[in-house]
């Protein structure tokens, strides 16, 4: 059990210190939310093809892995599977296969949730 | 030659009217709107479609103030934020007045209170009227993001007023006077930060002032009252540091529209309210009673604009902005 | 006015009221972290059902977005990021709220050019770079490994 808090507590931790780097850019410079969030993919993506990436998820879990520098985790991680497998075709296939889930269920859930919902104002 | 236009027969504002959303009824002023609705839908299923439906509620209203039907009103002058103005050219479709479409931002009700005093002061229109609207829905989908979308505003940016304002200006009959007008010119000091556009307006709102108060040969003593329409608090607080240092004092005789329809403590707004409906349904519902009952009996009306598109935002333009000035008397 | 465009903007600039950064920053921190460890729950969760883990890997952000649209649906989600900032933009759950946010606010203009064409409008970015960072890898990858 204390093993799981420890676990619980490394997520928290990085999770949480990776938020607040964007939160440092976003109040300190220009840089809309759209920006950094193209900014955290593609860093996850550089950090996983130098290595440094990987370490951190068996670190720490979810608090790597769900940040969007995950989500390049996810990509490059795929690529390095497609290339194994295909060569130079996985290069172009594995990043988007190993995302396919999330991606796949962000239009899903966006196309149905669109016919459910509709926006308020807010207050 | 002098840029105030002195009018000759000065426009009566005869009759003003107001519709808002729920948060501006929620607001200080909430008790002299005409009419809200609480679901800021106004019986529309798109936003775009309640902004129009707004604007024919103000208008409608209005006429039936004055006891007037559209037939009597020769020219509208009307406008709103939504691409293509559709806000003020399908709202003024039930009206078979004539038709001006204007796009001045959030100054657009003071341009249109301008072009409308320059028509019935010439004698082109006996009757005319000005309707202006902003709904958050319309130009949040239009200038920001989706509605629904997660972000954190800084604390200079500023809220759209869902609220369509309209008056009416007539040749004939009681009511304030619009005795003259300045209006603006295109004034860019270069700020692009889509956050802050009460920064981004205030110099135009500056070079109005200036010219006016040098043009009139007056001061800011002169009058009960200088109301800006939308700078918010941070663009208000620009104006009148600048206007100090041109040594024009408006510290105890001014107030800004946007600062006024929300409560700053109450009401999560940041800098204040924006949007053409801002000043409209302030001047229409809350000033223009005061100058009736005479509370009120000299005032500047300054509406200001903040010409932005996000387009050009992107392409790394800066938001030009506009003031126009209106003197009203009681 | 007299004052020149730079002075102007270097003084709106220092006028601007700042957003209060170090409790901006404890927000996202503590938020962030929270989806974080949802998401470890998750994993317990699901292992506990003896899903293997490759599935879980999976499951797990198909399950933030579901929780992310759902909230964005019933309209919760953009209060929460007002108070979270970086805290909710950052996880999946920001790019969950960005295309279902747009889904639903596009419904007007048809299911088709709308929610359809437009739903990509603010997190087309993230999948377009995620997805040339990946290639280029791969490509050094491929390159790399035949050198």
């Amino acid at each position: 059990m204390n093993e799981f808090l420890l676990t619980l507590i490394k997520a928290f931790i990085v999770g949480g210190a990776l938020c607040a780097i964007a939160q440092i850019f976003i109040d300190k410079t220009a840089l809309t939310p759209a920006r950094i969030l193209v900014a955290y993919v593609t860093v996850g993506v550089i950090l996983t093809a130098v290595g440094l990436y990987e370490p951190l998820v068996k670190f720490a879990g979810c608090g790597a892995t769900v940040p969007l520098t995950g989500f390049g985790y996810t990509l490059a991680k795929g690529v390095e599977k497609g290339v194994r497998q295909n060569g130079l075709i996985g290069a172009l296939t594995g990043g988007l296969t190993g995302a396919a889930g999330g991606i796949a269920a962000a239009i899903s859930f966006g196309y149905f949730f669109a016919v459910i919902f509709k926006g308020r104002p807010k207050n | 030659m002098k840029k105030i236009m002195t009018f000759a027969n000065a426009p009566i504002i005869t009759v003003g009217a107001s519709v808002v959303g729920k948060k501006e009824h929620e607001g200080p002023l909430g008790s002299t709107f005409d009419i809200h609705d609480d679901t800021c839908e106004f019986g529309m299923s798109t936003w775009e479609g309640s902004e129009t439906e707004m604007q024919r509620m103000a208008l409608q209203t209005a006429l039936a103030k004055a006891k007037l039907t559209a037939d009597d009103i020769d020219c509208v002058f009307a406008g709103d934020l939504m691409n293509q103005c559709t806000g003020a050219s399908y709202g003024m479709k039930s009206f078979a007045s004539r038709y001006f479409g204007l796009y001045g931002a959030c100054s657009t009700f003071a341009e249109g209170l301008i072009l409308s005093s320059m028509a019935v002061s010439c004698g082109f229109s006996a009757l005319s009227a000005v309707v202006t609207s902003s709904h958050f829905c319309s130009a949040e989908r239009q200038f920001r993001f989706p509605i629904e979308y997660g972000c954190q505003r800084t604390p200079t940016s500023q809220w759209t007023v869902t609220g369509s304002g309209a008056v009416i200006i007539g040749s004939n009959g009681d009511g304030p006077r619009i005795v003259d007008a300045l209006p603006g010119r295109i004034t860019d000091k270069g700020i692009t930060d889509v956050n802050n556009m009460g920064a981004a307006m205030a110099p135009a709102a500056i070079d109005t002032l200036n010219l006016y108060f040098t043009e009139s040969n007056t001061s800011p003593r002169d009058y009960d009252l200088i109301l800006t329409g939308d700078l918010g608090r941070e663009g208000h607080s620009v104006l009148r540091e600048f206007m100090r240092s041109d040594g024009y004092d408006i510290e105890n005789n001014s107030n800004d529209c946007g600062m006024m329809i929300f409560s700053a403590s109450a009401q999560d707004v940041h800098s204040g309210g924006s949007g053409c409906g801002c000043c409209a349904t302030v001047f229409s519902s809350y000033i223009l009673p005061r100058l009736v009952k005479k509370e009120l009996n000299n005032i500047l009306l300054i509406a200001t604009g903040a010409l932005m598109s996000p387009d050009r935002l992107k392409q790394g333009d800066s938001i030009p902005g506009i003031a126009h000035l209106v003197h009203i008397v009681s | 006015m007299n004052t020149d465009s730079k002075t102007y903007q270097a003084y709106a600039k220092a006028h601007a009221k700042r957003s209060p950064m170090a409790r901006d920053i404890v927000r996202a921190f503590w938020v962030g972290g929270l989806i974080c460890v949802i998401g470890e729950l998750l994993k317990l969760l699901y292992s506990s059902l003896t899903i293997p883990e490759d599935l879980i890997k999976i499951l797990i952000p198909v399950t933030l977005i579901f929780i992310a649209g759902l909230l964005t649906g019933i309209g919760v989600f953009d209060n929460i990021a007002k108070y979270a900032g970086a805290g909710t933009l950052v996880p999946i759950t920001g790019f969950a709220n960005s295309m279902i946010a747009t889904a639903m606010d596009t419904k007007s203009e048809g299911m088709i050019m709308g929610v359809g064409a437009k739903m990509f409008i603010v997190a087309g970015p993230v999948i377009v770079y995620g997805t040339v960072a990946s290639l280029i890898y791969g490509v050094i990858l491929w390159i790399a490994e035949r050198v």
